[in-house]
């Protein structure tokens, strides 16, 4: 049995219980019942008469039913119900009886409440599992208390304490009033993994039902008396900026308030890495019902002028950095051919091991590809909103944003308050993908409220978010390889980068796994922003990577896995350089389970089929997929995915992210994309922009977790990006044809 | 503006609106049943669609003054206790990720059903295939389909 320190005191819960209220107050309920016997059956459950807090996490009724606040934001990745899972585990209370809620932000009690990085489960892994266990040790000792026993002789099972010496037997709700008053302990035993009983069950989405019955969840739900819609109109084009507005005839139209013009932030007020820079001055449009607002907003008439250059200076995780944008209007087809003359000249040698020049100067043969990729929208199916009511004292912001803590501070420092005057309540959010890390939203909706005096909601519309940018940045890849007289790869070079951001990870394999390795970086910059995109950089690169590294099995005349296994088999035993970022024999575990379970070595010769594998987010992910040919249009068939993500809290949730990622990696590796026409989006709503399709799903998808007792690292990226060089493997063989630059259904460039 | 009175989730509801609203702006902003969604305004991904006599239809593109007295059913109509067949099923499987898209891709099943009620893989995509989810829950809406046909 592992202990564990106890980091919150009983003074910042109560203050996180007012703020929980506070949710309560926009007009629906957040309570989200477990309590699924029969999934259909919405159960009403009696509410308690009386709840005592045991700590920040969590409080108790009188009727041992317990309320479980969930801190994190929920994109969809499933939190709201396995980040709960992990307090009642250690809780001991039986699963039916656990109510969860959203708790709001609250930096005094919860650390990292932030969607992002895959990282919510693995960050709270202790600190969750701490809080259930700190209630527990709080139950025993008032039944200790009140038994006059021993407290190590009393045990917990499914909410019931009981002592074998005596008989005695009471449940938590009798025992939480005096657990409640308690001082809580300093350190508490976690039980072992072993002992495990909610951990790696299956447990249904606490939200399910409200899903699928259309109550109110998300924020463009959120209704108030007497509030405003607000709806923006920014610039046209990336590169310019407001000249002139005449609203008259947009005043004047029915239900609406006023036309203004906001910007986002003050004029010296620093930035951080959430901030963005496009379009920082608005023209608003505020009235009654969306609706007229958005007939209104077409009668706003707005003349647009060159915006100049654009140095901000940003506090990046603490690095003060300046991010330039250079002004002009942009186009796809320059950025193309400025990203093919970027050359070793204007690169950054980040990693060298060996002698790789030498390596290429006596290989017997050399092995050259070139990979790109466009940028992309996030697209979340709910488009950016937010609701704001500021009043002169105070900020109350409630909606969808995976970075709250970040733009309480933005928000507080735009309007002159102080942190503890603005409160933020994350709603669920209808996806993120990494769009609402970059909270502009709220901290418009916040500055209109003020300057309308009004509680508002922000909306924007599809084409707004679309064109609004923060997108993933357009990349490019070369990669080199060097073989000897044998076929033996003795060097390997990658020259990647893209714009505004090269997407390359150094120190991942197969850096460790050839002796002469480069690896080099450069950047383009651009008044085009971007922002994080479901596994950053990893979303284009790994693709890339395992593309070149199928082809060049091909070239050495080896099997796909059987030649990653061989390099992997070198990195064990005689791994070159230092600080490689992977566990090798992790990494060969998922494909030998993905070898395993695709039946890869008694394929049927005619399968089209391609593997994939790749680390990132701390978790590795392998991938088959098979392709068949319907007429000359390559249909996806069957994917095998295998992941060793440690303990899996959730197994079927964790299934369905991992689903999820495959069927996002294949539709954007396919199918999307962002292109720039004189600095304008040519893609501005789904008749444009391509996103997968029923029909162009995988037929069947089988998710196996490798089974081991490694604390959780991420889940709701690593299965994103290998998927792309599955594909693209599954292509040629389909096809006879390499695909090198997404998106694969649009025509190929001609390789010179 | 005028005042229309509509036929939803079998209640009689007026409203005061402009003629051109369409029916996803009226059932939000007006009756807020905020369970039909918007996601793109042109029809496009389905987010919003509720049945009509039955069919489902895009509710982004159907102005209220073309409504007459039309059976509308909404999300939040389509059964008293989360129990038509299509939802259940949806819970089963554990459907939803994010969940925004779900409302509308369950009232596209239940009308297809409706049509249909053991619809083919071909059948079941090209009906579905105007609804986008983000998420790609894709196969499991399918196996839920499955499972709710016939019942």
């Amino acid at each position: 049995m592992s202990s564990s320190k106890v980091a919150m005191g009983r003074r910042s819960f109560i203050k996180s219980v007012s703020l929980a209220g506070g949710g309560m107050v926009i007009g629906f309920s957040w309570l989200a019942s477990c309590k699924q016997k029969e999934a259909h059956v919405a159960v009403a459950q009696e509410l308690p008469k009386e709840w005592f807090g045991m700590n920040g996490f969590l409080k108790i009724g009188d009727n041992g039913l317990v309320t479980i606040y969930s801190p994190n934001p929920e994109i969809g990745q499933n939190v709201k119900t396995s980040m709960p899972m992990l307090v009642a585990e250690e809780l001991d209370i039986d699963w039916g009886d656990v109510i969860v809620e959203q708790a709001p932000l609250n930096t005094d009690l919860f650390t990292r409440q932030l969607a992002g990085g895959s990282q919510s489960i693995r960050q709270g892994w202790e600190s969750l599992r701490t809080a259930g266990a700190t209630a527990k040790h709080l139950l025993k000792q008032a039944a200790a208390d009140a038994w006059q026993v021993p407290m190590s002789e009393i045990t917990t099972e499914n909410g019931t304490l009981s002592h074998a010496g005596t008989g005695a037997s009471a449940g938590y709700g009798e025992m939480a009033a005096a657990a409640a008053q308690l001082e809580i302990p300093e350190e508490v035993p976690l039980k072992e993994k072993s002992d495990f009983k909610i951990i790696g069950t299956s447990r249904k989405n606490v939200d399910g039902t409200k899903i699928v019955t259309g109550q109110p969840l998300y924020g463009l739900d959120i209704q108030r008396d007497d509030m405003l819609i607000a709806m923006v109109v920014h610039p046209p084009a990336f590169g310019m900026q407001l000249k002139s507005l005449d609203a008259s005839e947009a005043k004047n139209m029915p239900g609406i308030k006023d036309v203004l013009t906001v910007d986002t932030y003050s004029e010296d007020q620093k930035r951080s890495a959430f901030d963005t820079s496009a379009f920082t001055k608005l023209v608003v449009v505020v009235g009654e019902s969306t609706w007229q607002v958005m007939q209104a907003k077409k009668a706003v008439k707005a003349e647009w002028e060159l915006a100049p250059d654009i140095e901000n200076e940003m506090n990046i995780f603490g690095r003060t950095m300046t991010v330039n944008h250079p002004a002009g209007l942009e186009n796809t087809k320059t950025h193309t051919s400025q990203m093919v003359d970027m050359g070793p000249q204007r690169a950054e040698i980040v990693r060298k091991d060996g002698d790789p020049e030498k390596a290429f100067k006596n290989a017997a043969k050399v092995v050259e590809r070139s990979y790109s990729c466009p940028f992309l929208a996030h697209n979340p199916m709910e488009p950016m909103n937010f609701f704001a009511n500021v009043t002169a004292d105070h900020a109350e912001l409630v909606g969808p944003i995976q970075t709250p803590e970040f733009m309480e501070q933005s928000v507080a420092e735009r309007l002159g308050l102080p942190l503890e005057k603005v409160d933020i309540m994350m709603t669920r959010m209808g996806g993120g993908f990494g769009r609402r890390l970059y909270g502009h939203f709220l901290v418009e909706a916040a500055v209109i409220s003020q300057q309308m005096n009004a509680p508002v909601k922000l909306v924007y519309t599809r084409e707004d978010d679309m064109t609004h940018g923060t997108y993933r940045p357009a990349y490019r890849a070369t990669y080199k390889a060097a073989l000897d007289e044998n076929n033996e790869l003795i060097g390997f070079h990658v020259i990647a980068g893209g714009i505004p951001e090269s997407p390359l990870a150094a120190n991942r394999f197969p850096a460790g796994a050839v002796d002469n390795y480069l690896a080099e970086s450069w950047a383009i910059e651009s008044n085009i922003t971007t922002g994080a995109f479901r596994a950053p950089r990893s979303n284009f690169i790994a693709g890339a990577e395992q593309s070149f590294l199928d082809e060049l099995a091909e070239i050495v005349g080896k099997d796909p896995i059987q030649f990653r296994l061989d390099l992997l088999q070198r990195s064990i035993d005689t791994p070159v350089g230092e600080n490689n970022d992977y566990d090798p024999l992790r990494y060969k575990g998922v494909l030998e389970l993905v070898r395993d379970k695709s039946g890869w070595n008694n394929q049927d010769a005619s399968k089209n089929r391609g593997v994939s594998a790749y680390f990132c987010h701390n978790s590795y992910v392998a991938q088959v997929l098979d392709i068949e040919m319907e007429g000359d249009k390559p249909v996806v068939q069957d994917v095998y995915c295998a992941i060793d993500c440690g303990i899996v809290v959730n197994p079927d949730a964790a299934s369905n992210l991992a689903e999820g990622g495959i069927v996002d990696g294949i539709g954007h590796a396919m199918y999307s994309a962002i292109t720039f026409k004189d600095g304008k989006p040519e893609q501005q709503n789904f008749d444009r922009y391509r996103l997968i399709r029923h029909s162009e799903a995988p037929k069947r998808i089988q998710v196996d977790f490798v089974q081991n007792d490694i604390d959780p690292t991420g889940l709701g990226e690593p299965p994103f990006p290998p998927i792309m060089g599955a594909l693209a493997n599954a292509m040629y063989k389909a096809t006879g044809k390499r695909y090198y630059d997404q998106p694969f259904n649009a025509p190929q460039p001609v390789i010179g | 503006m005028a005042v229309f009175t509509l036929n939803i989730n079998g209640k009689q509801q007026k409203v005061d609106v402009d003629p051109s609203t369409p029916m996803l702006w009226v059932l939000r902003d007006e009756l807020h049943l905020v369970g039909t969604k918007y996601g793109c305004g042109i029809a496009q991904c389905g987010a919003c669609t509720i049945h009509v006599d039955g069919d489902a239809v895009r509710s982004c593109q159907l102005p209220v003054s073309s409504m007459g007295d039309y059976e509308i059913t909404t999300i939040e109509g389509l059964s008293e206790n989360a129990d038509h067949p299509v939802q259940k099923a949806w819970l089963e499987h554990d459907v939803p990720q994010c969940g925004y898209c779900q409302a509308g891709q369950i009232m596209s099943a239940a009308s297809l059903l409706k049509r249909s009620p053991n619809p083919s893989d071909e059948e079941i995509e090209s009906t579905m295939n105007g609804n986008i989810c983000r998420c790609g829950t894709y196969t499991r809406i399918k196996a839920a389909i499955k499972t709710a046909a016939g019942q």
